[in-house]
């Protein structure tokens, strides 16, 4: 019966929404077959498929992927490889192309982005019909777990330096768990050229200059468990060029 | 508008603005003459400050962690379950 009504109102919305979840990987082996099972415990009644865009990881990870397709189907996990590490930004719109979902969801494979937070995701666009609906830690109910005090340090110094400078009308701007309406991500995706953070900072930027509706849910961050991080190195640095990039070109 | 120009533009106002002051001296020069210097240090001491206060608000969610931890477990239990190999190296 409940069903049934639920079917009937379905009919009613119109054709129920797609939902395309890209993950780019390097060596994630555990972190992926994880991920997998935890976004399926969550997202119980959403049509969603996941993209997986491993870049040649030399850990296995594909071959875990390949496991997990005869688990949970072929037309649920798509594993979208690219021969060799080409960076992150690439990444999204390699899944994209191959995406044919109504959203994109962006989330990172090293479980510091939750799945049990997609729900949340998916309802606020629901309610508010934002174009992007992104994850932010620094706000009631949102929090991050295993940074040290140089790491927060940072963190809080670029975040006032980015508010102060390009006041973008968001309070988490390298966080990288997202939603994405596909024509809007289609729309800011080619014009960002960053790498690294910079390049999480220069979509939501650019999104928030062409006027999109932004909405922001709280989202728990706990650093990664397994595997190494992929970024580092000269960040500062590099986050600094960003900055300024970011003040001449948008 | 780039971004920039409208900085620049709040830029040229308040030195406008500072440029009238000078030159009508409604307020004494020698204090005129140290304004820009008390509102750069005055950026300086909110940038400061919010770092400081932001440091010391710091969400945290050690909970957090414990939760992933059992999640992860769960996992694993269901992934070998399946013949998944999941042992970490
Ligand atoms: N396909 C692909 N994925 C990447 C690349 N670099 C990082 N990743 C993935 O992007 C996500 C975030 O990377 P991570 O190293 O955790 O960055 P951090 O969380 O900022 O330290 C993870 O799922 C990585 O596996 C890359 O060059 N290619
Ligand atoms: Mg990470």
């Amino acid at each position: 019966m409940e069903e049934e009504e639920e079917q009937q109102q379905q009919q009613k919305k119109g054709k129920k929404k797609y939902y395309s979840i890209i993950v780019p990987t390097y060596n994630e082996r555990l972190n992926i077959a994880l991920l997998v099972y935890l976004i399926f415990k969550h997202l119980r009644d959403v049509d969603f498929e996941i993209i997986v865009v491993d870049d040649g990881s030399p850990d296995g990870t594909q071959e875990v992927v390949k496991q997990l397709q005869e688990v949970y189907g072929e037309d649920r996990i798509l594993l979208r490889a690219r021969p060799r590490k080409m960076g992150l930004g690439t990444a999204y719109s390699h899944g994209l192309k191959h995406a044919s979902g109504d959203f994109i969801i962006i989330m990172d494979a090293d479980l510091s982005h939750h799945p049990k937070y997609l729900p949340s995701f998916i309802r606020k666009q629901q309610e508010t019909g934002a174009s992007i609906v992104t994850g932010t830690r620094y706000v009631r109910g949102g929090g991050v777990h295993g940074w040290n005090l140089m790491r927060k340090l940072t963190s809080r110094g670029a975040n006032v330096l980015a508010q102060t400078l390009l006041w973008p009308g968001v309070s988490d701007l390298t966080g990288s768990f997202r939603l994405y309406q596909r024509s809007v991500l289609e729309d800011v995706i080619n014009s960002c050229v960053s790498k690294g953070y910079v390049f999480q900072m220069e979509m939501i930027v650019r999104a928030s200059r062409k006027g999109y509706h932004i909405e922001e849910v709280p989202v728990t961050f706990v650093d990664r468990v397994f595997g190494s991080s992929k970024l580092g190195g000269s960040e500062i640095v590099e986050y600094l060029k960003g900055l300024v990039y970011l003040l001449l070109t948008t | 508008m780039k971004h920039i120009l409208k900085i620049m533009a709040l830029v040229v106002a308040i030195s406008a603005f500072w440029i009238g002051l000078l030159r009508t001296s409604i307020v004494s020069d020698s204090y005129a003459w140290l304004l820009p210097v008390y509102l750069v240090l005055s950026l300086g001491c909110y940038g400061l400050l919010m770092v400081g206060v932001g440091l010391m608000l710091f969400p945290t969610c050690p909970q957090e962690a414990v939760l992933l931890q059992q999640d992860i477990a769960e996992g694993k239990e269901f992934l070998k379950s399946k013949g998944i190999d999941v042992a970490s190296d």
